[in-house]
């Protein structure tokens, strides 16, 4: 059936699937499940905040009963894309998808703003593409500027929005690394010991040029199991931010030149990364190149080959290699795009389970969204702080020294919260706990 | 019908500009609950407290707008559904006022969803029984004015059972407060159980005083598959008789059977007549020997095989079978209908034999599941409302399920209330005295007909 939104937007060639699927919209048996698990629902109890409200208002417009306007794009983009929703579906329809397709359509419609044509098509292309701007955020930090722009954003974050968005965009930024790990990391690290597996890497912009330590201890953890690790150089954004800010041609092409460039190395076991959301995307190729007759048997060829780091290390944790005790006190917050859209729950909480000495403590709604969501806490500072809050003092109320996750967006966010609230937690990602095991175990029997 | 715009004004003064919804992306949100049924409200009002409830009510009243009170829009009757007025979204009136392990009650407000109260109950060791399929979104409120039933209720009864005291705005904006914090009250007329099952055509429910009960500290659950559907409504005699009250008796028929089996590859008996899974709770060592006894009494009455489980995660397995049901169903057609008849317990084997036949006869899908123990089964008719034809058929077998259901002396609906959906079939089922009364009843509280009109009754 031809969706009538193609229909209502004038002079505009439709060919993509740009548009909600009518067929999969009418899945939506409006039972309701999905509202007490959306974020954005709990905070405001209203039916245009929830998952089934969202989808009626797609419905509403491709039954010409309402037109795409400002205010329902609003609304779209108020989700998180979470896909918590996903999970309880009864009936499965695939809402994050379809409210992702309805930003897509608004954007065919209506244009895009100017500052995600400037910051995600120009910028967010690569980690390459990214330096310019990063080389500047590092001569920022190294002139001493945070210490005078950090609290002069927080006076003024309350006056204007612009405001609120710059103080999130400023309180994220951790220390930058002095070089981003895509310079300096080689082509082919090999396995220490013998090699048991050929594993692709798959570095992360942000983790890359943000969190270049964590992805650093990534590898080393990988190549200490006994993984060839090869990072193809060459690697481009995997298109989450562009498909989640309603650019889906810039996604599609993103996603056929990772695609084109993992196909070049086929004698990897599995592609890893060890940001949730890229994995996450890399997963999703299939639907998001489902159209396209060429790219989508090799879309789904790269998605059967990709895992989460903590998925993939669940399997292949080599009992041989000696973990240091770590003790301390850990809590696990579950990325969104990890558990939810990736379903990998179990995974790393048997890695962490590894680990002697360390006490797991169970964090209430671990699933719930930290209020990072991509760039969420950017576009929507107001409900993104209510949610990192929520997540801080739920933290916090389990008593854990350290927090673990497993995501960039998701360590950022939450360094920021326990920063801001005064809460003694360390954030780490799993790989970065892991790797403090296996240095301390060395360096004692180097002793 | 168009608000006026000095009423607009009026409702934004009493709560607050931000709590009036009037574009038309926020009004078609409220368009609809949980059936296909769909209608337009003028404006969604957002209270947050009884005070805002009162002067929305007194505005409406005066000013003779239609109001319809609701919580999650979860309903199955389209009792929530609003045909023009106001929509009073009682989502956000959403505290747990009190819990009182000493009286062993709790005091909410009606946006409270169900599965929050049991979540918050359970470091007290209490429960709430009623426990409808719909519980992790549906709110007290919307299930105290459908009186929702669950598995549990033939052992535990139904919301009305636990629903001891209410505060309810009436048209015009009074506050009335009925009944208590007490199991026992004779205190005059038993106002508390008139607005219990009332689908919002009476008042605005804005604090409900529920009984609580201890939390029983073991379950068990057995599945039982038959050849015969007879032999499976028959085991639930035989094993009240054996002096043994379960906590559910879960019904599924070869059609649910077949629907999930497809869904999920687990191995269920596609050729058996029925499944059936019967859960007992209590005392851990009175509840594992009664499990055992119950899975005898099912081979004695012809059951094979008979599978038991006593820890979680055993029953875990033997209820995704059953929990599958409703998602399996929506893989086979897009919409269902879903009803919600009660019979007399022995009329179980021949109204779902009825069912059957009615399926063949309009050439239409019926699965039917529920809970037998105490009467409730959900046949679903499946349909596509894209297909006209196949909605006719939908709609004449419905009737004919309806007419089975009376003649065999039951009831229209068992949990989901009447709404918008069954109102017609009412005066079949009640007789003109029955709803003359009942319209006597609801001018003394509404004399305006502004609450939920057109729902329940038939246009006079």
């Amino acid at each position: 059936m031809t969706s009538l939104l193609q229909q209502i937007i004038p002079g505009q060639q439709v060919t993509g699937p740009e548009f909600p699927d009518y067929d999969v919209l009418q899945g939506c048996i409006r039972c309701g499940r999905c509202l007490p698990v959306c974020p954005t629902y709990q905070e405001t109890t209203l039916e245009t905040m929830s998952p089934r409200g969202r989808l009626a208002l797609l419905r509403a417009v491709e039954d010409g009963k309402l037109d795409l306007t400002s205010s329902i794009a609003d609304y779209l983009y108020h989700c998180l894309d979470c896909r918590a929703c996903n999970t309880v579906c009864p009936p499965g329809v695939p809402i994050g998808e379809l409210i992702l397709d309805g930003r897509a359509a608004y954007a065919v419609k209506a244009g895009r703003p100017w500052w995600a044509r400037i910051a995600l098509d120009r910028f967010l292309t690569s980690a390459r593409a990214m330096e310019p701007v990063m080389r500047m955020a590092r001569l920022y930090q190294r002139l001493g500027l945070p210490r005078v722009v950090r609290p002069v954003l927080r006076a003024l974050k309350g006056r204007h929005p612009a405001f609120h968005t710059l103080f999130h965009m400023e309180g994220l930024l951790p220390r930058l690394p002095s070089q981003p790990l895509h310079a300096r990391l080689a082509e082919v690290t090999p396995a220490q010991g013998e090699r048991r597996y050929r594993v692709g890497f798959f570095l992360g912009c942000m983790m890359s040029q943000v969190l270049a330590d964590v992805s650093q201890a990534t590898v080393r953890v990988l190549t200490r199991n006994g993984c060839e690790v090869v990072t193809p150089p060459g690697q481009v954004c995997c298109g989450a931010p562009h498909d989640d800010q309603g650019n889906k041609r810039m996604a599609r092409d993103l996603a056929r030149r990772n695609i084109d460039l993992f196909a070049r190395y086929q004698d990897l076991d599995v592609i890893v990364a060890d940001c949730a959301a890229c994995a996450g995307m890399i997963k999703e190729y299939p639907h998001l190149l489902r159209d396209d007759p060429v790219y989508y048997p090799r879309a789904l060829a790269m998605a059967r080959r990709m895992r989460d780091v903590s998925e993939w290390l669940a399997e292949v944790l080599d009992d041989a290699v000696p973990l240091a005790e770590v003790r301390c006190t850990v809590t696990y917050h579950e990325p969104c795009h990890l558990a939810n859209a990736q379903g990998v729950r179990e995974p790393p909480v048997r890695v962490l389970r590894r680990i002697p000495g360390l006490e797991l403590r169970p964090l209430p709604d671990s699933t719930r969204c930290c209020g990072s969501a991509g760039i969420y806490n950017l576009t929507h500072p107001e409900m993104a702080d209510r949610l990192l809050e929520d997540k801080v003092r739920k933290i916090a109320g389990t008593g854990a020294d350290t927090v673990v996750t497993g995501n960039p967006g998701c360590l950022l966010q939450i360094q920021m919260g326990v920063r801001e609230h005064g809460i003694p937690v360390r954030v780490r990602h799993l790989t970065q706990l892991l790797d403090e095991a296996y240095a301390r175990a060395e360096s004692s029997r180097a002793r | 019908m168009a608000i006026p715009s000095h009423v607009l004004r009026e409702l934004r003064d009493a709560l607050g500009p931000e709590r009036v919804l009037t574009r038309p992306e926020e009004l078609i949100v409220y368009s609809y609950d949980g059936t296909w049924a769909e209608g337009q409200p003028d404006v969604v009002v957002n209270p947050t407290t009884t005070e805002q409830v009162a002067a929305v009510l007194r505005i409406a009243n005066r000013e003779r707008i239609p109001v319809v009170p609701r919580g999650a829009g979860t309903g199955l009757a389209g009792a929530s559904v609003p045909q023009g007025g106001i929509v009073l979204n009682l989502a956000r009136m959403n505290r747990i006022r009190e819990i009182s392990p000493e009286d062993m009650v709790a005091v909410v407000e009606p946006g409270v969803v169900n599965q929050t109260l049991q979540d918050e109950l359970r470091p007290y060791g209490l429960i709430y029984p009623p426990d409808p399929a719909s519980l992790y979104m549906s709110t007290i409120g919307g299930n105290v004015a459908t009186n929702a039933g669950g598995p549990r209720c033939l052992k535990y009864g139904v919301t009305k059972d636990y629903v001891l005291g209410l505060e309810v705005v009436l048209p015009g904006g009074d506050v009335l407060r009925t009944g208590g914090r007490q199991i026992k009250n004779v205190t005059g007329y038993n106002l508390t159980q008139l607005f219990v099952g009332s689908e919002g055509t009476l008042g605005v429910i804005t604090e409900i005083t529920l009984r609580l009960l201890p939390a029983p500290a073991a379950r068990a659950t057995a599945m039982a598959a038959y050849a015969r559907l007879e032999d499976a409504a028959h085991t639930v005699n035989a094993i009240l008789s054996a002096g043994i009250l379960p906590l559910t008796t879960e019904l599924m028929d070869q059609a649910c059977i077949q629907a999930v089996e497809r869904k999920l590859q687990i191995g269920l008996p596609v050729e058996a007549e029925a499944l059936m899974l019967i859960a007992v709770d209590g005392e851990p060592e009175a509840v594992e020997p009664q499990i055992h006894r119950v899975a005898d009494i099912c081979r004695r009455m012809g059951a094979d095989p008979v599978e038991v489980a006593t820890t979680p995660e055993e029953e875990e397995k033997l209820w995704l079978a059953r929990r599958s049901v409703s998602p399996a169903l929506a893989l086979i057609k897009p919409n269902r209908l879903t009803e919600d008849i009660a019979v007399p317990r022995s009329k179980i084997p021949e109204m779902i034999r009825r069912i059957q036949a009615i399926a063949r006869e309009y050439d239409v899908l019926i699965p039917t599941f529920g809970h037998i123990g105490d009467g409730n089964v959900h046949p679903d008719i499946m349909c596509d409302r894209r297909d006209p034809d196949e909605m006719r058929r939908v709609a004449l077998a419905a009737q004919a399920v309806f007419e089975a259901t009376v003649e065999l002396g039951g009831t229209l609906s068992g949990e989901h209330g009447i709404g918008l959906l069954k109102k017609e079939f009412l005066p079949g089922a009640l007789g003109p005295l029955a709803i003359e009364k009942m319209l006597g009843i609801k001018k003394v509280f509404d004399p305006h007909g502004i609450m939920n009109p057109g729902k329940v009754f038939p246009e006079a």
